[in-house]
């Protein structure tokens, strides 16, 4: 009782960050529930890397991936896109934060076509890499000796990524609407802005892990 | 966040430019590596280092972590040091392929 006591007596002062202050983290509930979400996220993203990294170990020989995808003149311009895409996201949000709505807005519609580009280009690849025999359970065709769980671990993961666009595209929208308006908070802006950041930078991973090593 | 308020104004876009810039810079010599044809356990090692430089300058600038407060810092960047297990737990049953390969 008299633990419970010096407890709520700590946290009425909110001297310290450690001490169980009213606000530790000094941010609202909202910012602090997409830190926890994106965290959550980083780990599902980081067990599907994990069990790639795994099932690539154990399959011995692995294609290479030039064979299949244009690093060049697909892969690098999806991540150029994105790159460029997470930095007019961050132009919004400043924006957002000084009340000039209209560049928020405008800035929120440059992300989306961003977004929209690299989804495009995505379900290129993916063409292309269904067109050669691949399929989520292995590969068809002339390359039906090629190990299964190459284009298994590839469409899970771009797919679960990509998944991620297509909500950050369609949160993006609402947010762009609601700026358009004038009825969005600069914060929700930013909260938006953390979860197409935290896109682009899986990505990062997925490029480097699924195609460039 | 004495920081922040001084980046205020103007000085976001700067902080934003610059870590675009850097990330495509980044970018740009991961595919460079590739191409160049490092030796491999050089490539893996050297675009790993690559691949966290670019999410820490996402995390500290893009999604602003470098200017919160430190407990948050730990609170998001803490738990992440808990896939390394996660790695290690599972690439040695990986590796033990290659000791049960002829």
């Amino acid at each position: 009782m008299s633990e419970m006591m010096r407890v709520s007596g700590r946290q009425g002062s909110a001297a310290s960050a450690w001490g169980g202050g009213e606000s530790p983290f000094a941010v609202s509930w909202a910012k602090l529930m997409m830190w926890l979400f994106l965290l959550s996220d980083a780990f599902t993203f980081a067990a599907l890397l994990t069990g790639y990294g795994a099932v690539r170990l154990v399959a011995g020989t692995w294609p290479r991936q030039a064979d299949f995808f244009n690093i060049t003149a697909v892969v690098g311009p999806m991540t150029f896109i994105l790159i460029c895409s997470s930095a007019t996201m961050a132009v919004a949000v400043a924006a957002a934060r000084r009340g000039a709505w209209r560049t928020t807005a405008r800035f929120l519609w440059l992300t989306i076509l961003g977004g929209l580009l690299f989804l495009g280009m995505q379900a290129f690849e993916w063409t292309g890499f269904i067109g050669e025999g691949a399929r989520l359970t292995g590969f068809v065709g002339h390359q039906a000796d090629l190990p299964a769980m190459f284009s298994a671990t590839f469409f899970v993961i771009t797919g679960f990524h990509g998944g991620h666009v297509s909500s950050g595209v369609v949160y993006l929208l609402v947010k762009a609407v609601q700026a358009r308006r004038g009825r969005a908070s600069a914060e929700s802006i930013e909260i938006a802005g953390l979860y197409w950041h935290f896109v682009d930078l899986v990505w990062v991973f997925i490029f480097t892990l699924l195609y460039l090593v | 966040m004495a920081e922040e308020e001084r980046a205020e104004g103007g000085a976001w876009y700067r902080v934003y430019l610059l870590t675009w810039f850097w990330l495509l810079v980044v970018t740009a010599l991961e595919i460079g590596v590739v191409l160049a044809g490092v030796p491999r356990g050089w490539l893996v090692t050297l675009l790993v280092v690559l691949a966290l430089l670019k999410a820490s300058l996402i995390a500290a600038y893009f999604m602003h972590l470098r200017y919160e407060r430190l407990n948050l810092v730990f609170v998001v960047a803490v738990p992440l040091v808990l896939v390394v297990l996660l790695f290690a737990g599972v690439a040695r049953d990986a590796l033990n392929v290659f000791l049960l390969r002829p």
